[in-house]
């Protein structure tokens, strides 16, 4: 346990990483107005007693916005999180314990989708899908899911070889067998820690796609489309360009310290393998 | 040499077909009937037909792949919808300027990660280090698409020192981009710098050159430092494909006239070849770029180019 909690940045991701889930599990509760309520008679107010972080262009609370948003940024990142990880390391560990053409073929579709960089692929595929909250999983999911299989793949190799795996399969145990019960529990570590570090490049890349307009649609809230409404009003509601990206960085950092901080306490090799 | 260039490219050849395979296959991600959507709704059966035709859908698949690649191979990326022009010529407007920008951010990011990382490693857990650090952290972890817009409010809204948006003030207006582009990669770069100066500092030979009456700082900079350069390059040459992602936000707050604005035209236009070649390029772009680092990488330290 010291060795979680002695570690600063664990402690100081792991606060800010609860207080983002807390937030967006209580925002009925927490927030203060219905984040779809317009006084267009106020639009674009600044930050007062009443609303603490003003109100936007349509007249909604940028607070009660902001606290909502967090449910749809926390929802893209587990979501895309999951799924690129159940994909990914089911895959990569297929390619590390069979080889062969099925590791050939799985690893060059990799490289292919690495050769897409950032968030482009996910651009292309929000363009055709089309914007919504269920193509930006898909479209993070499909370019996301390569790290893990890069990353299953490379931990298989390396126990495909201990003394027993060749027991268990000498003893008979089937591939599938082998690999759930005596491969995979050997790669939870560094999947934790690339989870929490891919939680927040979802969370970043849902935040750039809707700041894009290929993202969530109005009127849901969410960060990066706040901030594209925002920067309309620069010099006229700078409040509006703000907050949205505190609230971004501030989740963005907890998680990114958080995760650094599971390496720095698990083991610091993850560093090379992520 | 010349059999490590050609390693290189000959692996770069299936990772571009690759690319070009996914590129093309887009259109028929599109649900349902492409030719319907793209026509738009309520569209005229007759131009249902016509779009049909004109991007070759009413042809079997092999024969459409291959009539894509030939095409692209000839360097013909195909007719704009919206301009009815040829979309490499669009292409060829708009990349000088999304070079630039690229250009510009990486001026930015290696102006403040050299002094800060080197500093940052000379004297490893001092306050300096531990500000180095902490821009690090704070430089990842806030989007370009918010540093971007308070960039705007700070220095051309409150002082008009630059422009809001556009390429029209020459120099001036590369300032705000590149930095916003800049300082993600600066506070990777940094990190880096440090890292690797600081690991080459505890080696042998630094002892050893300072033992035979080499100052620190020549040790520093002629010895450790072209060592620790090498996991640069490679980062370097990595995040230069994020600028040209990055470049397609940075282009859209500041209304720079580059590819990835005409990208993102093209997508609420619906201009699919448009959109393909833009996409298309960028990731061709990307792949050269990491070739070329492949052979900085060889020519940094000979030792690659004989694994």
């Amino acid at each position: 346990m010291k060795r979680f909690f002695g570690n600063f940045a664990f402690t100081s991701g792991l606060i800010l990483t609860v207080a983002l889930i807390v937030v967006a599990l209580a925002a009925p509760l927490i927030a203060p107005f219905d984040p779809n309520q317009q006084d267009t008679a106020r639009r674009l107010e600044a930050p007062s007693h009443e609303h603490l972080l003003g109100l936007d262009d349509l007249g909604r609370d940028v607070l009660s916005r902001i606290i909502w948003g967090s449910r749809v940024s926390l929802r893209v990142g587990f979501s895309v999180v999951i799924l690129a990880s159940i994909i990914g390391i089911t895959l990569g560990a297929m390619a590390g314990y069979f080889g062969g053409w099925m590791e050939t073929v799985i690893m060059r579709v990799t490289d292919i989708l690495l050769s897409f960089p950032g968030i482009l692929l996910a651009i292309a595929m929000v363009a055709v899908l089309g914007p919504s909250l269920n193509n930006v999983i898909i479209a993070l999911a499909t370019q996301g899911w390569v790290g893990y299989a890069r990353l299953g793949r490379g931990q298989v190799l390396k126990v495909r070889e201990m003394d027993y795996v060749v027991a268990a399969k000498a003893l008979g145990a089937r591939s599938p067998r082998v690999i759930l019960l005596h491969v995979l529990p050997n790669i939870v570590n560094p999947v934790i820690v690339m989870a929490t570090l891919g939680l927040a490049g979802a969370i970043l890349s849902e935040a750039a796609l809707s700041f894009l307009g290929l993202g969530v649609q109005p009127p849901t809230p969410s960060w990066g489309a706040m901030l594209t409404s925002g920067r309309r009003y620069l010099g006229l509601a700078n409040h509006l360009a703000i907050w949205p990206g505190v609230a971004i960085m501030l989740a963005v950092m907890g998680l990114n310290f958080l995760g650094d901080g599971l390496i720095d306490a698990l083991d610091p090799k993850y560093r090379k393998e992520m | 040499m010349s059999q490590y260039i050609l390693r290189r490219f000959l692996q770069m050849i299936p990772i571009a077909f690759g690319i070009l395979t996914l590129v093309f296959s887009l259109i028929h991600m599109i649900p349902g009937d492409p030719a319907v959507q793209i026509a738009g709704e309520g569209a005229r059966a007759e131009d249902v037909v016509a779009v049909r035709k004109a991007l070759g859908l009413d042809q079997p698949l092999w024969t459409q792949y291959v009539h894509y690649v030939t095409h692209v191979l000839r360097g013909d990326l195909g007719t704009s919808f919206q301009t009815n022009t040829s979309v490499a010529e669009q292409i060829k407007t708009r990349y000088p300027a999304t070079i630039e920008l690229a250009f510009g951010s990486m001026f930015v990011a290696l102006l403040v990660a050299f002094p800060l990382g080197i500093i940052s490693a000379i004297y490893r857990n001092s306050w300096i280090d531990n500000l180095a650090r902490f821009f690090a952290l704070i430089g990842v972890s806030m989007p370009s698409f918010w540093f971007g817009p308070l960039l705007i409010i700070a220095f051309a809204i409150n002082h008009e020192w630059f422009p809001v948006s556009g390429r029209d003030a020459g120099l001036r207006s590369l300032v705000l981009p590149s930095l916003t582009m800049g300082l993600a990669l600066s506070a990777i770069l940094t990190r880096m710098i440090r890292i690797s100066l600081a690991d080459e500092l505890t080696q042998l030979y630094v002892t050893t050159a300072v033992a035979k009456g080499v100052t620190r700082a020549q040790a520093i900079f002629r010895h450790a430092l072209k060592n620790a350069l090498i996991p640069v390059i490679t980062v370097l040459a990595l995040q230069f494909g994020s600028l040209l992602t990055g470049a397609i936000i940075t282009e859209q707050i500041f209304s720079w006239p580059g590819l990835g604005r005409l990208l993102l035209t093209s997508i609420s236009t619906r201009d699919y070849p448009q959109v393909q070649a833009s996409i298309l390029v960028i990731a061709l772009t990307y792949i050269l770029v990491n070739f070329a680092s492949d052979l900085l990488y060889g020519v940094v330290d000979p030792r690659i180019k004989l694994e």
